[in-house]
């Protein structure tokens, strides 16, 4: 298993990762697929590997999907959940660090509230960095986990059509499907509210359709993004209604398509807003695939970064 | 040698310079002598015993006047105190300052700016001190600004605190205008603003941060543009940082409203790629913009559009600028390495040394009416001596600030200060 090694020593974010490193990160994301389908999940590869997730900002799948990543290597995991106003009260990525340095860690798995807070991480310490989730920037793994699960559904990446469906400009998970597919041949179609669409990003190399039954009947595969109940009735999304008509993947929209169309969410799910249950439970939707490869990538990931820290321990 | 603000001998005997006086434009190849801090006749020195600076090279001049720096007394003195700040000025040449008033408390009242004047009276450096428009900076009341202006204050602003009530302004402008002082307005609408940290484009689409259009800045100069002009009051636009605010600047100016405009060293040579790795040391308000910006700045500076360089010095700690991209405070120190930039830059663009020079004397001098000293015999001593050719790199030990918060240590630069020397104290690099 995985006999490639990658060139990057940490993953915060997929911006300026070739495609030989996502390539083999998927491959082996298989490879632990397949672990994860047998009686005895387990397996010994980060034996006495110490990782710790840091995790500054809400989150429960992520950072399950970590931890089970975590243990079904074996590695030693401690897990460290801060509210957000931790940061705020003063907390600066300096202290992170020192406390990092203290704790003789391996590698961190962070989930801040600030763009570039594992970027600048990454800087300070010698620990592997993976950036779970950093603001609005990036959240590679979650990418990974797409590109995973297209890549099972269709058998190849180059040149499939994937639109990505919602408020583009608060989405990590838009900017790093941006970066990771693009890398790997992948054609990508921004959707959204025209004041959600960040600006400048098709200079980044993608199409941008506010029509989203164009983009429908373009696209092999939609990821449609989780609409953020906070920015309802700030002036941002008028109202669900407007949005679900609008933007949202219904059935009744979907009917209207005669083709076949693959639909992915990074959940939590909004039933009934960014996308109706008919469709979220149906065969054409993927997402507790995603689940699962979510944990098989981020295991690939772990085993990537950590390899050559192992080998040399046993060295 | 660090050492700086050294008490002034009492006789300097300067020499194989040539001077250049910006107040009348003409330059002259000679030596100079100071004695007891006033200029002498080189033969008026004891060549044995004074203090000999070899200036072979150097362009001797006017020392240079900044006028927008954060000096953060009172209320922040572990970044930067008058004498700290002084201390940086003179290292970069400046033997002028004037201090924005977003202290703590702020500079709003005439108790504040005398007591900071009585303070700076010793330093060797001449400290001015420009006054709030607008109690607390809050941008609702106007602040005793003829009060303020008896007790010294050179201009008004509510710098960093952009005044977004357009009545308030307005009222600002009409208030102070038989003073001839200038308004000087932090120009951003803070609501297109919200709350970027960087400039808005395709580099802040790729980072995940929130971004600060062009219109931010353009818009609010514009509307002050349009003040300034129904009121005939004088504006002053600090740290343009957009083509769009040079054009409109441009247009006003030629029909003849009085408004005068600055530009910083990290504007005309920094561009957003700067903030490429999340460096906070590269946060800074207005933020570092887009090439075709930073050209338009440098032709702007070329042209006369805008008419002086000031370095927006903005000093805060190591613990802040540690912070990640959103909490880290905006600002960085320019002091120190404003000649530097300034010259590698706007040389590269065409100018003469002689108009660089206009742009850190005679330019900032006239915005805020200011007198210059006389280089001639008989006049006090204030004069900076520069090396336009010579070549260095940027580094920690050119720090002389309390603070060291700069993306710039490690570039290269060519000009460079040699010496500065006023009545009060000089520094010498060697």
């Amino acid at each position: 298993m995985g006999d490639k090694t990658i060139s990057i020593k940490h993953l915060v974010g997929l911006e300026g990762v070739s495609r030989d490193d996502i390539r083999i990160i998927l491959d082996t994301g298989f490879t632990f697929r397949e672990v994860l389908e047998r009686p005895i999940k387990k397996v010994p590869t980060l034996t006495g590997i110490n990782v710790v997730n840091l995790f500054f900002e809400n989150s429960t799948r992520t950072r399950i999907s970590f931890e089970l990543a975590e243990k079904r290597l074996s590695a030693d995991v401690t897990s460290f959940s801060a509210a957000a106003s931790s940061v705020k009260k003063g907390e600066t990525l300096k202290d992170t660090v020192q406390n990092i340095h203290a704790m003789k860690m391996d590698a961190v798995v962070m989930r801040h509230p600030v763009p570039g807070a594992a970027i600048q991480l990454s800087h300070f310490v010698d620990a592997v960095v993976i950036n779970a989730g950093d603001g609005t920037h990036e959240h590679p793994t979650q990418a990974l986990l797409d590109m995973l699960s297209l890549q099972e559904k269709f058998g190849y990446l180059e040149g499939l059509k994937v639109g990505i469906i919602g408020d583009i400009s608060h989405s990590r998970v838009a900017l790093s499907n941006i970066f990771g597919l693009l890398a790997m041949g992948a054609k990508v179609t921004l959707c959204g509210p025209g004041h959600l669409i960040p600006p400048h990003v098709s200079e980044l190399g993608v199409e941008v359709n506010g029509d989203v039954d164009e983009v429908i009947e373009w696209a092999d595969a939609v990821n449609v993004l989780r609409i953020q109940r906070e920015r309802m009735g700030v002036g941002l999304i008028p109202s669900v209604r407007e949005y679900r008509s609008q933007f949202g993947i219904s059935l009744e929209r979907l009917s209207r398509h005669k083709k076949e169309l693959i639909v992915l969410h990074p959940g939590p799910i909004n039933r009934g807003v960014e996308i109706d249950s008919e469709v979220a439970d149906s065969d054409q939707a993927i997402i507790l695939d995603q689940v699962l490869n979510g944990v098989a990538v981020r295991m690939s990931v772990l085993f990537h970064l950590l390899k050559p820290r192992e080998e040399m321990e046993a060295a | 040698m660090r050492d700086v603000s050294r008490t002034l001998p009492e006789e300097i005997l300067i020499t194989g310079g040539s001077i250049y006086d910006p107040a009348t434009g003409k330059s002259r190849k000679s030596d100079i002598g100071v004695k007891q801090g006033v200029l002498v006749a080189p033969d008026a020195v004891q060549t044995d015993s004074a203090t000999s600076i070899d200036a072979t090279g150097c362009i001797i001049t006017h020392g240079l006047i900044d006028i927008h720096v954060h000096f953060r007394e009172p209320g922040r003195e572990d970044k930067e105190n008058l004498q700290t700040g002084a201390r940086a000025a003179l290292a970069g040449g400046f033997t002028r300052v004037c201090m924005m008033p977003n202290t703590n408390p702020p500079i709003d009242s005439p108790e504040v700016v005398r007591s900071l004047l009585e303070k700076g009276a010793d330093l060797p450096v001449q400290i001015n001190v420009i006054g709030a428009i607008t109690r607390e900076q809050k941008g609702v009341e106007l602040a005793e600004l003829l009060e303020m202006y008896a007790a010294g204050v050179v201009a008004f602003s509510d710098d960093g605190m952009p005044v977004e009530n357009g009545q308030v302004l307005r009222n600002a402008l009409l208030y102070a205008r038989d003073l001839g002082i200038p308004i000087i307005n932090h120009a951003e609408d803070t609501h297109l603003r919200a709350d970027g940290v960087v400039n808005q484009g395709a580099l802040s689409t790729r980072l995940g941060l929130p971004g600060n259009p062009v219109e931010a800045e353009a818009s609010m100069i514009h509307r002050d543009l349009l003040l300034a002009g129904e009121t005939d009051a004088r504006l002053h636009v600090p740290h343009v940082s957009t083509a769009l605010a040079v054009e409109l600047i441009r247009k006003f100016k030629g029909q003849g409203v009085r408004v005068t405009a600055e530009a910083t060293p990290h504007h005309l040579g920094l561009t957003e790629d700067t903030l490429t790795g999340f460096n906070t040391n590269a946060k800074v308000a207005p933020p570092l913009r887009a090439e075709k910006d930073r050209q338009a700045i440098v032709a702007a500076l070329v042209d006369g559009t805008i008419d002086c360089i000031a370095t927006d010095h903005a000093p805060h700690t190591v613990d802040e600028k540690e912070h990640d991209m959103i909490n880290a405070p905006f600002g960085m120190i320019g002091l120190d390495s404003a000649v530097g930039m300034a010259f590698t830059v706007l040389r590269q663009a065409g100018l003469a040394v002689e108009q660089i020079i206009d742009l850190f004397t005679s330019g900032p001098a006239a915005v805020m009416g200011m007198e210059l000293t006389p280089i001639e015999e008989g006049a006090p001593v204030e004069l900076v001596i520069i090396n336009p050719d010579e070549n260095w790199t940027y580094g920690p030990e050119d720090i002389y600030s309390r603070s060291r918060n700069t993306p710039m240590l490690g570039m290269n630069f060519t000009g460079r200060v040699s010496a500065a020397i006023t009545s009060k104290g000089w520094f010498c690099r060697s």
